[in-house]
């Protein structure tokens, strides 16, 4: 799967630029190195994880590069789902489902209506309960490592009228880490200000969330992720309901996060840019029918068996 | 108790050196004894409902207020058949329910709304059937629909007692219940105890409720676990805001509604209501986010 060379794509849209500005603990020369896909980077997810410090750029960048310690870290899934079975009361939303997502990858959820694509976020994230089999988060059960797993939830699920602010979501993002007793300090703060500016959103932090725009409100909980400083982020329909400039701004920040070693789950509903966003995707109907790289699982054949017979030009605009 | 009740009487003092700099018209019916536990009891209750009243309001717990508060009438029954203070048993049987409408939500197909109809109507009729064996209907309509007149000591230093825990708790787990009421599943997803979070803010509601008994009673407090959160929800947009604007509807409802029942000898509980709703019809039409300056909103698209 080429990538598109970082600095390259720096230069081309304004947007990233501006957007990643804090991000630039790299120097100028180390942007421009495409690494692809295959190149480990688990050595540099682990070293934040570790460091005490907040923001997720600074010097630990130059890790970044290093290669890792061991070739076998490679080798750990960031999500690794197994024999995986959920059921609503005694209706099986997913079915057996083995998946894994490799460290680095946008990888897309793609499915009709009520395949389970929700589902399977939730189930990662043991908001609901799993029937049978396991998930794994870098090789340990989700509850060790759930603070490296950030959640933007769908649009629809948000009540925007709630009275908050930008800035009080993306303080959210903490929470976790602060346990019950402890307070967001000073510091969390101004780590929750630094991943609003990363996202673009300076001007807006103290906007009520229902005043902002779709994309806005996407970035918004992008930050959030942000904030909790996760190495892997699980969107659930990103692009429902915001305009095209909007969308492409918004897989520009994904393609960044994959570029510093992020891990990206995206729910997904357009088929015509499947092929253009992700570079892995996973066909769900209640089973898994295939995942793989885009270019060789996204194919008529496949389509047909995850939609059956219901698939028109016009659906795939839904 | 005797300490906690010179503290009391230490809390109405500080509050009548504040009435007493306002003009006597205003000042004058808070001479007697039974105004002034009358008045700290309304204060308490209006700020402690005012807090909780944003969380309810958030949360779309109205029903659920409304529920425990109707709950708690056997156990005022029974504590009164045991000589117990009316607190302790309208807060056990008041959160004994809530256990039980969340208990029949989480493990029977029974869905919330009915779940909370069931329980709180099963919970009253229990209670009115005892009352009207042990007590007279005045005593029921003073359950009902509140005395605060007539609050004594003892009573006063009970609410003052749940009204500071509330507080405390309200306001140390405030970023729990923040997250809690606008995204329980980040909340869950991050490792909070959700299920301790929900059972923590029922106890809360079913505390205030309890507190709230003497000055509005049963049947309104809802009222006041309500208009508070909502009127402060036309104002701002954000909850320490929407926190403070509501402490101070409630507690200056409270407060004025009191003086107006005395004046125009009238229910208090009643009046105390009529003014916090006063309160919110204007904020409702003028406010903000009210009807005439609702600022424009994108709405999110159909999927």
């Amino acid at each position: 799967m080429p990538i598109v060379p970082h600095a390259a794509r720096l230069e081309s849209d304004m947007i990233v630029a501006n957007v990643w500005e804090p991000l630039a603990g790299v120097k100028p020369v180390d942007r421009g190195v495409d690494r692809g896909v295959g190149v480990p980077r688990s050595r540099w997810t682990k070293e934040v994880t570790r460091s005490p410090s907040i923001g997720y750029g600074g010097n630990t960048m130059s890790d970044h590069f290093r290669p890792a310690d061991s070739p076998l870290d490679a080798l750990v899934p960031a999500i690794q789902v197994s024999d995986l079975t959920v059921a609503y009361d005694d209706t099986p939303v997913l079915w057996d489902i083995d998946l894994d997502v490799p460290e680095g990858v946008i990888m897309g959820i793609i499915g009709p209506n009520g395949a389970g694509k929700s589902t399977l976020i939730k189930a990662i994230l043991g908001i609901v309960p799993i029937a049978a089999g396991s998930v794994r988060v870098f090789g340990s059960p989700f509850r060790r490592n759930r603070k490296r797993v950030g959640y933007i939830p769908q649009r629809t699920s948000v009540d925007w009228d709630f009275p908050t602010t930008v800035f009080d979501v993306v303080l959210m993002g903490c929470y976790g880490r602060l346990g019950w007793i402890r307070r967001p300090s000073r510091r969390d703060r101004d780590a929750a200000m630094e991943a609003i500016e990363t996202v673009g959103m300076s001007e807006y932090a103290s906007r009520q969330i229902g005043e902002l725009s779709g994309g806005q409100q996407q970035r918004t909980f992008l930050a959030r992720a942000l904030m909790q400083q996760s190495d892997i982020y699980l969107m659930d329909e990103p692009f429902q309901g915001v305009d095209a400039l909007t969308e492409k701004a918004i897989v520009l920040l994904l393609r960044d996060l994959k570029h510093h070693g992020k891990t990206v789950v995206v729910v997904h509903h357009d088929l015509q840019t499947v092929e253009h966003y992700f570079d892995r995707i996973a066909m769900l109907n209640v089973r898994k029918i295939a995942d793989g790289p885009s270019r060789e699982v996204f194919t008529e054949e496949n389509l047909k068996r995850t939609y059956g017979g219901q698939l028109t030009p016009v659906q795939t605009a839904s | 108790m005797k300490a906690l009740e010179s503290l009391v009487q230490t809390l109405i003092d500080i509050v009548m050196w504040f009435v007493n700099l306002l003009p006597p018209v205003l000042s004058d019916p808070f001479q007697y004894a039974f105004m002034q536990r009358a008045l700290l009891t309304s204060l308490v209750v209006g700020v402690i409902c005012g807090v909780l009243s944003c969380y309810i309001v958030l949360k779309r717990w109205a029903l659920l207020g409304d529920a425990v508060s109707h709950a708690v009438l056997p156990g005022v029954a029974i504590a009164y058949l045991l000589g117990l203070p009316f607190s302790v048993g309208a807060f056990i049987s008041g959160a004994l329910t809530s256990l039980g409408i969340g208990a029949l939500e989480r493990n029977t197909r029974i869905k919330s709304d009915s779940a909370m109809g069931l329980m709180f109507t099963g919970a009253f009729a229990l209670g009115v059937v005892i009352i009207s064996r042990i007590a007279s209907s005045t005593h029921l309509m003073h359950i009902l629909f509140g005395n605060v007149l007539g609050v004594r000591m003892e009573a006063l230093t009970w609410t003052v007692l749940a009204g500071a825990v509330t507080l405390f708790f309200a306001f140390r787990y405030y970023k729990e219940f923040l997250l809690f009421s606008f995204d329980p599943t980040h909340a869950s997803a991050i490792g909070m105890n959700t299920a301790a979070i929900h059972y923590g803010l029922m106890l809360l509601l079913t505390l205030t409720i309890v507190a709230s008994l003497e000055t509005v009673g049963i049947v309104l407090v809802v009222a006041m676990l309500i208009i508070p959160g909502s009127t402060a929800n036309m104002l701002v947009n954000s909850l320490p805001r929407m926190i403070a604007i509501s402490v101070a509807v409630g507690a200056v409802s409270s407060a004025l509604g009191l003086y107006l029942s005395f004046l125009l000898n009238v229910a208090s509980g009643g009046t105390i209501v009529l003014v916090t709703f006063a309160f919110f019809v204007p904020a409702l039409v003028f406010g903000p986010n009210g009807l005439l300056f609702r600022r424009r909103r994108i709405t999110v698209a159909p999927a």
